[in-house]
């Protein structure tokens, strides 16, 4: 763990998809390497002996049967779309295919 | 009793409603002219809904006429936060990003509470997807503490714990990730619980931090927060986290006093980051609990110091997950005129979500991040683990612990805003309740010289929410002082 | 220098469930655009996912008959990108602790036999769809797909050519088929597989750089990808180039592989456990129950019906390709027909019924018995190979019993002497030719005379009967 840079500020917004202008990456690089940096305070305790929590609740097992319920109306799931034919979600037209 | 019934509790509605003695629709009524009269100075609801909120008090009224069963909470009106989905009104969790945001669904609590009888009143502010512990990151407006209108609510359900101290709803619900059902509670005298995760069905929750968020009530009292509980609880099969076990009667579990209760006293909670004042209303609560019975422990929470961390480290890693779907495609806000998809996300997301958000995401994203994971995720979740371990060590010596749930209360407006870490820390007694996923509940110890309202947490064991009530009513009915309500309108 | 291909496939195979992995939504594949879409697949705000047992069950089944060892404890992991396809811009897979693990497929290329490992099965949900026909600069998202669950299977390095890899699709293909937990249809996108392919001089230990080819509609396909892939390679490394790591699409038109997009722009995925869901714990009694629903799998089966029905490995292969087909032809001979003869009538005619009339063995309205019973109506010289042909059509077209068939058509065959031999003789007379050409010595001349007494039977005639006769006939005039 070290400082934060500005190109880890630009590699992890790029990977977050957010723009951001200069000024806030100078502000975010010394916000993010404060907390960071506070964050450091982990390295003092010894875990390599400790089971990560991922969750506080202990459960296994919790299934629904393959059942088949109702899906919504298609103009229900489209009334929020900022773009659409009625039929489709629309975006701009995707180029590259993954 | 006061003769305007939005001064009157939950329960005290519901019976007087049930027993005919006033109409649903007059209490609704109530309610919908003291918003009127309060909302304009505590700018607590996003968004009122009094035509539905009527009509559904009519139809309490219809039902109790015919003789039909009302329901728990009949005509018990209620505010929801923002951030519960609704297929009433908007749900947008305060966020630019969710402007104009419909749900097709009503969130489980929300089905559980209409199933019940309650009237809904509207949408209350809130931090943006509820990041924040002052209520000032909402993308809407600035909601203010009913006692001190310079002073901020709490966060990040500041406009739920207004409203229930403004009168401007019998309760509320509220969500708490890291502390945003306590420390508002705390700052605007209410009582507020979160319950241990998984008693509470998170279906319909927009997620902040999923394997930490829990839906809990804010109320006037100790007996409206079991009843409510009685309501919200219980397993829901949308919800693979929500635990299947029995969930009893809360408001049966009350008593009047304390005898043969052990309390704790974390020794790490009382240290000189406790404000004088804050920490003399503290002891003075737990003087009363002796005196109703209570048997005091000193505990110790020895991996207090590294919650903030560990949870600054998992709430944001989950956040960064859980906020990428608003994205401009399906829903919610869209950048204009963008030329590809990725254009699309990086404009729609850079517009719509807020300074804080943005720094919670990217922080999130840095975490999880390739090469960083084992060092702060895993890690986090590590200690995690130890602080878990804590809690469940201190409860072999006693049923319950309390403390402080803020170190200080309410801070005025823009007080703290400039500096992210500072605000951070101020959740120091909070969030470990989270990361441990036990039950925990404030409720107003009395007023600070400031003349703010002090909160005392009461923490239970896991699924053991009926000790707290009991202990949090014995304090009630015993503590000997009336803080009165804040004079808003 | 000599070089060897080192191929691992990834397979992503949708599995047969009736809704989908975390919703409730209906997997048809039919349906109009977004109406098999809720709030959970659509990834709106406020939504949690529920795992589907069916799914998990699947998902275990389809490791066990891989050999795999089956993860007493495992979890769901959150795959962090964007894409307009992936509804919450994460999907929902599995990272370190997947499912299933450790297995391996057995593969024959020229009768020879060879395991090639898998690595994982881990469970995953699908995307949705894009569609770049709307024209008007535009595509259009279709979520009828995603959330639909998947099982990703991830084979070692182990496949050294393209037919091998051929090979292994094949297997696998047939294996999840027998087990019912996935239809393979490649072009309804049901089954999708993807091939990381390098070259390395013979006898190195280290990978050289891989290529990832994918988008390949068909198994022939992925074939004629990974033949031009490795063609492409070499051409490189023989003239001392390096091989660009890189994603590389197969244009089946040109016959050709295209670069889509270069790994540089490497994923950061950011798995991390998916909080949303609890862990999956599959203990020793939950795998024995899915143990027991198991067929029997095809190498078992192609193996047993050498041995215990004596038939060719050519009939075997064909007899076992399919399940069902596997199960009709067994169900065949346990209504007591010869399984020599109860093969070639299911490979041959009945096979040929099928496919002309694109109809599933399933749906077939000739029952095992019912095919059993008109191979014994040959057997005891009711009626002939050549009339059983068309007995079997008609019972394949109206689900009649041979015997009503034989019977309402009048089709017995006449075995009787008399009534053949006054037969033959009006065939001779009517043909004093081809009967003076026998008698003078040229024997085929027969074949003819026999054709026209079984014309003048309408084919009924018992036709080594008839043969004997004519000769009888022929001889004594
Ligand atoms: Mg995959
Ligand atoms: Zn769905």
């Amino acid at each position: 763990m070290g400082k934060i840079t500005k190109q880890d500020v630009e590699y992890v917004s790029g990977l977050a998809h957010l723009t951001l202008d200069e000024e806030t990456k100078e502000r975010l690089v010394g916000e993010l390497s404060e907390i960071l940096g506070y964050m450091e305070k982990l390295n003092e305790l010894d875990t390599s002996n400790i089971e990560p929590t991922m969750h506080a609740l202990e459960m296994t097992n919790v299934y629904r049967e393959d059942k088949v319920q109702p899906s919504l109306d298609r103009e229900t799931a489209l009334m929020n779309a900022p773009d659409s034919d009625g039929e489709y979600f629309l975006v701009p037209k995707i180029l590259d295919t993954e | 009793m006061s003769a305007e019934s939005y001064a009157w509790t939950a329960h005290e509605i519901r019976d007087a409603v049930t027993s005919g003695a006033v109409s649903a629709r007059a209490v609704a009524e109530s309610y919908l002219a003291r918003i009127e009269a309060c909302d304009q100075k505590v700018q607590a609801y996003v968004d009122v809904w009094a035509e539905s909120a009527l009509a559904q008090a009519d139809a309490v009224d219809a039902r109790l006429a015919r003789g039909e069963d009302v329901g728990p909470l009949a005509g018990v009106p209620v505010g929801l936060k923002d951030l519960f989905c609704t297929k009433q009104g908007f749900t947008t969790c305060c966020s630019k990003i969710l402007k104009g945001y419909r749900s097709p669904f009503d969130a489980t609590v929300v089905e559980r509470l209409a199933d019940a009888g309650a009237v809904f009143l509207g949408k209350l502010n809130m931090d943006e997807f509820a990041m924040g512990s002052s209520t000032e990151n909402s993308a809407v407006q600035v909601t203010r503490n009913p006692w001190n209108l310079a002073c901020v609510p709490g966060g990040s359900s500041g406009g739920s714990a207004a409203a229930v101290a403004a009168d401007e709803c019998a309760f509320a619900l509220g969500s708490d990730t890291g502390g945003s059902i306590r420390q508002p509670a705390a700052c605007c005298g209410c009582v507020g619980l979160k319950p241990t995760y998984g008693r509470v069905s998170r279906y319909g929750l927009v997620a902040f931090a999923s394997s930490l968020d829990q839906v809990g009530p804010l109320t006037k009292d100790v007996e409206d927060c079991a009843l409510a509980m009685n309501v919200l609880s219980g397993r829901d099969e949308r919800d693979s986290t929500s635990a299947d076990l029995p969930v009893g009667d809360f408001t049966a579990a009350l008593r009047p006093d304390a005898k043969g209760l052990r309390i704790g006293l974390p020794k790490e909670y009382f240290t000189d980051a406790l404000g004088a004042d804050m920490r003399e209303k503290i002891e003075a609560a737990v003087s009363a609990l002796e005196g109703q019975g209570a048997e005091v422990v000193e505990v110790s929470l020895p991996h207090t110091e590294y919650a903030v961390a560990v949870y600054y480290i998992i709430c944001t890693a989950e956040a960064s997950a859980n906020l990428a779907r608003f994205d401009g495609v399906r829903y919610g806000h869209r950048a204009a005129a963008a030329a590809d998809v990725e254009e699309l996300y990086r404009r729609t997301k850079t517009e719509g979500f807020g300074p804080e958000v943005q720094r919670r995401i990217l922080l999130g994203t840095y975490v999880l991040s390739s090469g960083y994971y084992d060092a702060y995720y895993s890690k986090a979740q590590r200690v995690r683990s130890l602080i878990r371990k804590d809690f469940l060590d201190a409860f072999e010596q006693c049923d319950v612990i309390v403390g402080p749930t803020s170190p200080t209360p309410a801070f005025r407006l823009g007080e703290k805003t400039a500096d992210p870490l500072e605000m951070y820390l101020s959740d120091i007694y909070t969030i470990s309740i989270n990361l441990a996923g036990i039950p925990a509940m404030s409720m107003p110890c009395g007023l600070t010289e400031s003349g703010l309202p002090a909160g005392l947490q009461i923490m239970g064991k896991p699924f053991d929410e009926a000790t707290i009530l009991r202990v949090g009513y014995a304090y009630e009915q015993n503590r000997g002082l009336d803080m009165g309500r804040p004079a808003v309108a | 220098m000599e070089y060897e291909a080192v191929i691992g496939m990834e397979v992503h195979v949708e599995l047969n469930t009736d809704s989908k992995v975390f919703c409730g939504c209906s997997t048809d594949f039919d349906a109009p655009p977004n109406t098999n879409v809720c709030p959970v697949c659509l990834g709106m705000p406020g939504v949690l996912p529920v795992i589907n047992r069916m799914a998990v069950e699947y998902s275990v089944a389809a490791g066990l008959a891989l050999g795999c060892t089956i993860s007493r404890w495992s979890k769901m992991d959150r795959k962090n990108y964007f894409y307009p396809d992936l509804a919450k811009n994460y999907q929902i897979s599995q990272y370190d602790l997947p499912l299933t693990y450790d297995g391996s497929l057995e593969i024959e290329v020229d009768g020879v036999r060879k395991r090639i490992g898998i690595t994982r099965a881990h469970l995953e949900e699908d995307t949705a769809r894009n569609t770049h026909s709307l024209g008007g600069g535009v595509s259009g998202v279709d979520f009828n797909r995603s959330g639909v669950a998947l099982l990703e299977i991830v084979s070692e390095p182990d496949i050294r050519s393209a037919a091998e890899a051929f090979a292994y699709l094949t297997a696998l293909k047939q294996i999840l088929q027998y087990l019912g937990v996935s239809d393979c249809n490649m072009e309804e996108g049901s089954l999708r597989a993807e091939a990381n392919i390098s070259l390395r001089p013979v006898g190195a230990t280290e990978f050289g750089t891989k290529t990832e080819v994918k988008n390949v509609a068909s198994f022939s396909g992925t074939q004629r990808a990974i033949e031009y892939e490795i063609a492409r390679q070499r051409a490189i490394l023989e003239e001392g180039g390096a091989v660009l790591q890189e994603t590389r699409g197969w244009d089946a038109d040109r016959g050709v592989t295209v670069s889509q997009r270069s790994k540089e722009s490497a994923h950061d995925y950011r798995y991390f456990p998916e909080p949303d869901l609890v862990p999956l714990a599959v203990d020793e009694a939950w795998e024995a129950t899915i143990r027991e629903t198991l067929p029997e799998l095809p190498q078992a089966r192609r193996d047993r019906f050498m041995e215990q029905y004596g038939l060719p490995a050519y009939d075997t292969g064909v007899l076992t390709a399919d399940r069902a087909m596997a199960d009709y032809f067994e169900a065949v001979v346990e209504a007591g027909a010869e399984p020599k003869q109860a093969g070639n009538w299911v490979m041959g005619d009945l096979q040929k019924l099928l496919a002309d009339g694109d109809v599933p063995i399933g749906e077939c309205r000739v029952e095992p018995d019912g095919l059993a019973a008109m191979i014994g109506l040959i057997d005891k010289g009711v009626i002939s190979g050549k009339i059983a042909k068309d007995v079997l059509a008609e019972m394949f077209a109206t689900g009649k019993a041979p015997g009503t068939v034989v019977e309402q058509r009048g089709l017995v065959q006449i075995s009787d002497a008399d009534e053949l031999a006054e037969v033959a003789r009006a065939v001779i007379e009517a043909n004093p030719g081809p009967a003076g050409d026998y008698r003078g010595g040229k024997k085929n001349a027969l074949g003819f005379l026999v054709g026209q007494m079984m014309k003048a039977t309408k084919g009924k005639a018992n036709p080594k009967l008839a043969n004997e006769l004519l000769q009888h006939e022929l001889e004594k005039g």
